[in-house]
């Protein structure tokens, strides 16, 4: 079946090279349309349903779709299993791979560029320029994005807040703080939060962003200028942390972050600071956005993006580098990035599709992602593996982490992180 | 005069006397290469720029240098001493005094026996995650005994950074003193009961036969409960992510779990393996002289 397959799609090719393209796409709606093999880690409920959206749609072409999920320690599993694929020259099709790891793959020439798809359906002008350029490769896309999770998300319980007198979301970190003595003295938690490494970062990232701008953002966490770093904004930046500190519980290391969340929903504590994905837990509890949890964004006018893409591998075989193809075209086509992403939670990469059917945070994301893009306030998340190498990002993680774990002041916090950069470039 | 044995019986007697040899050498052939093959083969990886992939540019000590200035490789480097030296010891303190009060033909005892051993039976994620709802302060112990009454009982280790590398002892402790009974008892058991009977009637009292008598011939044993448990704790990586994650941040990271957070996580190949050689060198260092002394010991 699979040999008929890719004797199939080779006398396409040649029908390809002898008629019209035209004739390809009639035919192409009836016939096999390539084999893809994909490695994800997507396996847990909204995520797995998500995921079977693209597959669906894939085999809705006549393609063939080989599953490789690999769950496990958050994405290690599926690389470790990736880089054993790639040694062994038996690449999957594509990947779930997203930031600066699509850079360190296609240094190695691993992957596959999908440009002709690209230029062909004019990605330039629908993909926000930050985000375009993190999927390109010497000017070419290897990678195609299915979504974008905003990071700086502040989620409240409008009751909880209510109770200690406050009546509007903190819109800088200074009314922030203020809401937050409210809430302590009247006995409420003011932020939920979990104690790991990844989540004391994305704290960090967004308190970085409200303190010093997008621009100093830019410059500190992606560029890393040490200049930036060594600033008396980081020492501030590390001040509104250790702020946010004493806002804790004291049983916070280990927790999960979907657990944080609960915690809100419960009233015990009053916000949370976390990516939109915070959001399906609340709406998979039953909860409706504006009555029974608020959401807005952390201070700082900017917005930190995240987004989950797919990494075109270096494949051969007309059978499979067809699969690529349409795969690529597919995953950008706009009825799948609204169909996957009400799925996911997350809003779609695409920044021409009408958001009409998705909840109001999600439509306020894409109205601050477009006025993102018109300020140049739009920021990867250096958090969750959009900006910066993973082991630099893994120097500054261990660094923020021991600091909201210990009594580190801020001074010292921003000479070492300077030198921890150092070690890791 | 004597008969020389024919040719083939000849070879027939070579091939018997090397047999063994011939049986053992497929194995020790496998794992020359896949044990000491892939040490030689860590060791170079960590003096090369290997990042998400192996790369075999020899660069030098590099990947060491910047070990040794990272402040987490120090935490898990004094985590490990910290935790194998009380795990070790604790572990063996009570694995001794229960088989000492056991061997005191007690009633049941092959009952109570298996209770104490029974936790060696559980993998240290069960333990590790156990462990974590007991200790956690919203959820456990303290709750628990708040909720009783006790309204200022505090035992918050676990989420307190200082402290929470003794949770881990704590747990593995639990876990593996039974094992350490088990071995004592077996080498109590063994003791002859012509020495013992021999100590009585010159008047020596309980505490003295076994200090003086009972413990010291059972150095073998000491020594097979001390590889054990040293092995157990060295290699402590379940534990650890079942039961802190390596937190609260990083306070009770180890070697084990640096190396996989440096390996599968940061794409930095070079680090992890140097890492993995240091553990290795730090293991070589302390077991050898032990092992030397003890085994030259015997054969004398």
């Amino acid at each position: 079946m699979r040999l008929f397959r890719g004797l199939n799609s080779a006398m396409h090719a040649a029908k390809h090279a002898a008629c019209a393209v035209a004739a390809l796409g009639v035919s192409s709606a009836v016939h096999a349309e390539g084999t893809v093999e994909v490695l994800h880690w997507w396996t847990s409920g909204g995520e797995a349903k998500a995921v079977g959206t693209l597959k669906d749609a894939f085999e809705a072409q006549g393609g063939t779709w080989v599953d490789s999920p690999i769950a496990g320690g958050g994405g290690d599993a599926a690389m470790t299993a990736l880089r054993a694929r790639v040694v062994a020259g038996n690449p999957p099709t594509a990947v779930q791979l997203k930031g600066p790891g699509i850079q360190e793959w296609a240094q190695q020439g691993a992957l596959n560029d999908v440009q002709e798809v690209a230029t062909a359906e004019h990605w330039d002008s629908v993909l926000p320029p930050a985000l375009a350029t993190i999927m390109k490769y010497d000017g070419n896309y290897v990678a195609a994005p299915v979504n974008i999770h905003r990071v700086d998300w502040l989620w409240a319980n409008p009751e909880a807040l209510a109770k200690a007198g406050v009546e509007d979301m903190p819109t800088t970190w200074e009314e922030f703080n203020a809401a937050a003595d409210k809430l302590q003295a009247a006995g409420i938690t003011p932020l939920g939060h979990g104690g790991q490494a990844w989540q004391d970062a994305t704290l960090f990232e967004d308190v970085v962003l409200g303190v010093g701008g997008p621009d100093f953002y830019r410059k500190a966490l992606v560029e890393l200028d040490p200049e930036a770093l060594a600033s008396p904004t980081m020492v501030a930046s590390f001040d509104q942390l250790r702020k946010l500190r004493g806002y804790v519980d004291p049983n916070f290391p280990g927790r999960d972050w979907n657990l944080a969340t609960a915690m809100v929903m419960r009233g015990e504590a009053a916000f949370q600071i976390m990516g939109d994905w915070a959001k399906g837990e609340f709406l998979a509890a039953g909860k409706v956005p504006g009555e029974d949890f608020l959401c807005a964004p952390t201070p700082g006018n900017g917005f930190v993006l995240n987004s989950d893409s797919f990494t075109f591998f270096k494949v051969s075989g007309e059978d499979k580098l067809k699969g690529q193809q349409v795969l690529a075209s597919l995953i950008m086509s706009p009825e799948f990035q609204k169909t996957f992403n009400l799925a996911k939670g997350s809003i779609p990469a695409r920044t021409d599709v009408s958001l009409d059917d998705f909840d109001m945070c999600a439509q306020k994301s894409h109205e601050d992602l477009l006025k993102a893009v018109e300020s140049d306030a739009l920021v990867p998340s250096m958090a969750h593996e959009m900006a910066i190498p993973r082991s630099v990002r893994g120097e500054i993680l261990d660094l923020v982490t021991e600091f909201f774990n210990s009594d580190m002041s801020s001074e010292d916090a921003t000479e070492r992180l300077s030198a921890a950069i150092m070690r890791a470039m | 005069m004597t008969e020389h044995p024919s040719p083939r019986l000849q070879a027939e007697r070579w091939i018997e006397r090397q047999l063994p040899r011939i049986v053992v050498l497929p194995l020790f052939a496998l794992s020359l290469f896949f044990v000491y093959g892939f040490i030689a083969w860590t060791a170079y990886i960590s003096m090369t720029p290997s990042g998400v992939m192996p790369v075999y540019d020899f660069q030098g000590l590099a990947q060491y240098e910047r070990l040794w200035a990272t402040p987490r490789w120090y935490v898990a480097i004094l985590n490990l001493f910290v935790f194998s030296g009380l795990f070790i010891v604790i572990a063996m303190a009570i694995g001794i005094l229960l088989a000492i009060l056991l061997d005191q033909r007690v009633r049941a005892e092959g009952l109570i026996r298996t209770i104490y051993l029974y936790p060696m039976a559980l993998s240290f994620i069960v333990t590790g995650t156990v462990w974590k709802w007991l200790l956690n302060p919203g959820l456990g112990l303290q709750r628990f005994m708040r909720e009783v009454g006790f309204e200022d009982f505090t035992f918050d280790w676990l989420v307190n950074s200082d402290y929470a590398i003794y949770t881990l002892v704590l747990a593995a402790v639990w876990q593996s003193s039974g094992y350490a009974m088990a071995l004592f008892l077996a080498g109590l058991r063994s003791v002859d009961d012509e020495i013992l009977k021999a100590a009585a009637v010159d008047g020596a009292s309980g505490w003295k036969t076994y200090t003086s008598i009972v413990l010291p011939i059972l150095r073998p044993v000491f020594l097979s409960t001390v590889i054990i448990l040293a092995h157990l704790a060295i290699k402590s990586f379940d534990l650890v992510i079942a039961l802190t994650g390596g937190g609260p941040g990083y306070a009770t990271d180890m070697p084990a779990t640096f190396m996989y957070a440096f390996a599968f996580q940061r794409s930095e190949l070079g680090v992890a393996a140097a890492s993995a050689t240091m553990m290795l060198m730090t293991i070589t260092a302390i077991i050898v002289p032990y092992l030397y002394s003890e085994l030259r010991r015997t054969n004398r």
